[in-house]
């Protein structure tokens, strides 16, 4: 394990970074261990469960196999950066008020893919929620609030 | 400060309440949406170690020898931990609720595979997950034992050489230092006479129903952390729903008065009994004292299998009834998979096997309830305490029964419900408990009066019920603080763990309640032994009642403390103070804000006025041999299914269209959050009623992991899931609440079985429902079974 480190530059959230990690650190690892961003998180590390889910050059990937190296040069962006200031993103406001969870530990992965899921269909059914959806997994069961909470946040987006 | 240890004869009822039954927002809410909530997930120390478990292979084996050299050699290897280590600082080194039989590392023998042998630590992860691939253990193989029913039978494979009962149990007593057996324990209740009831009987049927093997996948996987202070004490950071329990438990490990070790928890990525008594604390506590460094150890989702998992059981039914549906007699009798270690085994044994005759009034009762290890994984409390599994024998049981008889299924049920003011077959009367409001929401929401479309074609249309019912586990205790700041602001401290159930804001809302205060703005401090006080665990549905008393009370006696300074500021009897809107407000309308009225006990913004709550419910302790009892359990839980599924007759699939859950859960605190509880419930345990099983093969789970373990995704829920909380108050909990986390799952399974009954007219014995088992059931019903059958 005497692996070599090698320094990567990308936009993190906006902001241009730097990092030095191995050819086998995944995303989720660089993202804990050196920018102290834990809402994309392990769970199945079997790229199943969507826990580790962060965008990157605007496509979600499984931070829990995506090997940290590739974000070299890209854009990524994590749950952390979607509010703005103390402000909310309007996926986030709907989690919140049709409480969209209850532990919470797969909720950056859910929100994220709503966000993606809306960017592309701004007026989804409820089946096209759920196929969007299938590669999230929530232990609790919070689904029909989650499909509730995506209704809501897309009423709000057409809105805006 | 007093504390108050007798439940309240009944609560006090102030009219209008504001924010009981209120459905505000969790208080974590923005946190958990902006991924900044707190998990032990998340924790990293100065100088911590990561450390990766080297697992057994064999499922029975003495230990030959463990060549832990090469692991040793690595480069960036701190150290490799074997059981003798262990031992050198920990002459006992065995833990459990119920016996204390599971060693920190195994000793001499492994029991199952997956067991832990050793741990390999080092600062980097990944180094110590490699140094594990390089240890080598040799075993001699001895004959293993996997099924409960054998192993309660057998004479010649033991699991155990002798039994060790933890001694905090009266019940288990007598099981102390027996040998050559594999039964855990052996509960047994009698009411009246079984036998005569079966010969008043004009029928008498028989089953036997089965379930496999679960497991949790909490999707934050089980995590601890042990920081050494010293060598005299220390800190665990863990992902536990019992700091409490782990506190005392590490504490006699190591031989230290309990204020040596200081436990503390964040929010649970989900527990569902997973993270309950020890799992990875006493370890990571070893560990860390023996390396002199923190020490980190985060399971994976695949060694989460080998940690804890849900008992597979064999449940057999025998029930007398009369020509016109009464129910004379029942015999119910259930073989518990514990595993190789009881963990808690034996309390869902007893706890659950008393309520295997099911929610009904039955003369004449047998129970047995056997808890057995095994040369499997330790199974535990998951979601349900038992219950689940034993509804889905008596529920399974009690349709074909009604069926026989032609009668309507929920008519049949409705005649022999137990009521209120009846004996359950403990001999404990019923109180508080809504079974026929249950039963009679549940037959409004099925609109179960009218026409239903049966399909047609290949796929045919059922519909199904079911009620299953569980006793608050007892006696357990519960102590609260609650502390107003100088500011007038407001914490409540408490040892109740935020799995997802909402209990922080439960709590914040009670404390608002009695002091007057918005639930936004109170903080509640998460479980930690050096500040919040003792609570039990959060388990079994306890807390909303248990700590929801415990707080209350603190919150009065604070409320009482506030009101005789208030009244010698307002020169007014503290008596007819009230509080509201942070202002205390006397009868002539004079009024001090909370603040104003603490600066006038200590002339500025400092002081604390504090109450505490102490909670323990009245309990009789059932007779030995019979099992009877006058008192219990504090409450009881009622919950019941109806399902509507659609059966593929050319493939076996079920789909559940529709999943109705009704629930007596009191009168809820907060009903957005109750009701999601129940349909979680429900939705999770729909994933053990259609897909979920861990396969084993010669004692190696086959599936361990979610690629081959199938949980319900968004695509498996049913078309329509709905909660429906009846009409109910329990009367001694707090503002008249109850628990409500297990509820849901109770009457899933079997609710389900009978709606493919009904669709299908096939009978499935044993879960999960999967299409091939559903398949098979309907060509041997055609008398074309498949060829492998034969
Ligand atoms: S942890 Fe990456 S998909 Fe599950
Ligand atoms: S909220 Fe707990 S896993 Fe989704």
């Amino acid at each position: 394990m005497s692996a070599q480190l090698r320094e990567i530059s990308f936009t993190l959230n906006g902001k241009s970074v730097t990092a030095e990690v191995a050819s086998h650190h995944t995303l989720v690892e660089m993202l804990q261990e050196q920018f102290h961003l834990y809402g994309a998180r392990e769970s199945c590390g079997q790229g199943l469960c969507g826990c580790c889910t962060v965008i990157v050059n605007g496509r979600s990937v499984s931070g829990c196999l995506y090997l940290a190296v590739f974000a070299d040069r890209a854009d990524v962006v994590t749950v952390e950066g979607l509010a703005k200031g103390e402000q909310l993103d309007s996926v986030q406001e709907a989690f919140v008020s049709c409480s969209g969870f209850q532990c919470g530990f797969c909720t950056s992965g859910f929100i994220l893919m709503v966000n993606q899921l809306l960017e592309q269909n701004a007026s989804p059914t409820e089946d096209d929620i759920r196929h969007y959806l299938s590669g999230n997994l929530c232990r609790c069961a919070t689904y029909p609030d989650i499909i509730t909470a995506v209704q809501a946040a897309a009423t709000t987006l057409r809105k805006e | 400060m007093s504390t108050h240890v007798d439940a309240p004869a009944s609560v006090e009822r102030k009219a209008p309440t504001t924010q009981i039954g209120r459905s505000i927002p969790r208080l974590e809410s923005r946190a958990k949406v902006t991924g900044q909530a707190e998990y032990i997930h998340n924790l990293r120390l100065p100088g911590m170690l990561y450390g990766k478990i080297f697992r057994s292979t064999v499922p029975h084996g003495r230990i030959v020898g463990i060549d832990t050299r090469a692991a040793k050699e690595l480069p960036g290897v701190f150290a490799v931990i074997t059981g003798e280590d262990v031992r050198a600082l920990v002459p006992e080194p065995y833990y459990g609720p119920a016996f204390h039989d599971q060693p920190v590392l195994a000793i001499d023998k492994v029991r199952y595979v997956g067991e832990p042998v050793a741990v390999a630590l080092s600062e980097d992860p990944h180094v110590a997950e490699h140094a594990v691939n390089l240890i080598e253990a040799e075993y001699e193989d001895l004959p293993a034992v996997f099924d409960e029913v054998e192993a309660a039978a057998a004479t010649d494979v033991f699991v155990h050489d002798v039994l060790k009962p933890a001694g905090m149990f009266p019940d288990l007593k007598h099981l102390h230092g027996r040998t050559k057996t594999n039964v855990a324990l052996d509960f047994s209740l009698r009411r009246n006479d079984v036998e005569q009831g079966f010969a008043q009987a004009d029928y008498v049927f028989e089953h036997v129903f089965r379930t496999p093997t679960v497991a949790h996948t909490t999707l934050e996987p089980i995590v601890s952390v042990g920081e050494p202070r010293g060598s005299q004490a220390l800190t665990i950071h863990t992902s536990s729903q019992s700091p409490s329990f782990v506190r005392s438990e590490v504490a006699r490990l190591l031989g230290w008065p309990e204020n040596h070790v200081r436990v503390r928890t964040a929010f649970l990525g989900g527990g569902f009994g997973a993270k309950l008594y020890i799992k990875l604390e006493a370890m990571v506590a070893v560990l860390a004292l023996l390396v002199k460094r923190p020490v980190k150890i985060s399971l994976t989702m695949e060694e989460q299998f080998y940690t804890i998992t849900k008992h597979a059981t064999t449940v057999h039914l025998k029930t007398g009834v009369t020509k016109a549906g009464k129910i004379t007699a029942r015999h119910c009798e259930a073989w518990w998979n514990g595993g190789a270690y009881a963990d808690i085994g034996p309390r869902v044994t007893q706890k659950s096997g008393f309520t295997g005759a099911g929610p009904y009034d039955i003369e004449n009762v047998a129970l047995n309830s056997y808890a057995v290890y095994t040369n499997l994984p330790p199974a535990g409390a998951l979601r349900g305490f038992g219950i689940p599994q034993l509804v889905w024998a008596y529920e399974s049981h009690t349709d074909l029964i009604a069926r026989e008889l032609e009668i309507d299924p929920l008519e049949f049920r409705r005649a022999n419900i137990l009521r209120n003011g009846r004996p359950q077959a403990t001999g404990t009367i019923m109180r508080d408990t809504a079974t026929v409001e249950v039963l009679d929401s549940l037959s409004s929401a099925m609109r179960w009066g009218e026409s239903f479309d049966r399909g047609q074609g290949s796929v045919r249309r059922g519909r199904g019920v079911a009620i299953g019912f569980k006793a608050c586990i007892a006696p357990t205790t519960s102590v609260a603080i609650v502390n107003l700041y100088g500011d007038g602001s407001c914490a409540v401290y408490c040892g109740t763990v935020d799995m997802g159930q909402g209990s922080d804001t439960a709590m914040a809302q009670i404390t608002a309640e009695v002091l007057g205060l918005d639930p936004q703005s109170i903080s509640v401090i998460h479980p930690d032994t050096d500040v919040t006080p003792y609570d039990m665990a959060t388990l079994g549905s306890r807390s909303t009642f248990h700590m929801g008393n415990a707080v209350r009370l603190a919150a009065l006696e604070a409320r009482e403390k506030l009101f005789v300074i208030a009244g010698k500021a307002l020169q007014a009897d503290p008596s007819l103070l009230t509080v509201a809107d942070n202002y205390v407000s006397a009868p002539n309308g004079q009024r001090l804000s909370i603040s104003e009225v603490i600066k006038s006990c200590f002339l500025m913004q400092a002081g604390n006025i504090i109450g505490t709550g102490s909670f323990r419910p009245s309990y009789t302790s059932p007779s030995q041999g019979d099992g009877q009892s006058d008192d219990i359990t504090p409450f009881w839980m009622v919950g019941a299914v109806g399902a509507e599924v659609e059966v593929d007759t050319e493939t076996g699939r079920v789909h559940v269209t529709r999943l109705v859950n009704v629930a007596d859960v009191g009168t809820p605190i907060n009903p957005a959050i109750v009701t999601r509880q129940l349909n979680g419930g429900a939705l999770m345990q729909l994933g053990f009623t259609m897909s979920e099983a861990v396969r084993f093969d010669n004692g190696q789970a086959i599936n361990a992991s979610l690629a081959d373990y199938k949980i319900p995704g968004i695509l498996d829920i049913p078309d329509q899931t709905v909660a429906e909380i009846a009409e109910g108050c329990q009367n001694t909990g707090p503002f008249g609440a109850k628990g409500a986390g297990e509820t849901g799952t109770f009457a899933v399974s079997p609710a389900i079985a009978n709606a493919v009954h009904d669709a299908v007219g096939v009978r499935i014995f044993d879960l999960p429902l999967t299409p091939e088992s559903v398949y098979r059931a309907l060509r041997a019903a055609q008398h074309q079974p498949l060829e492998d059958q034969q």
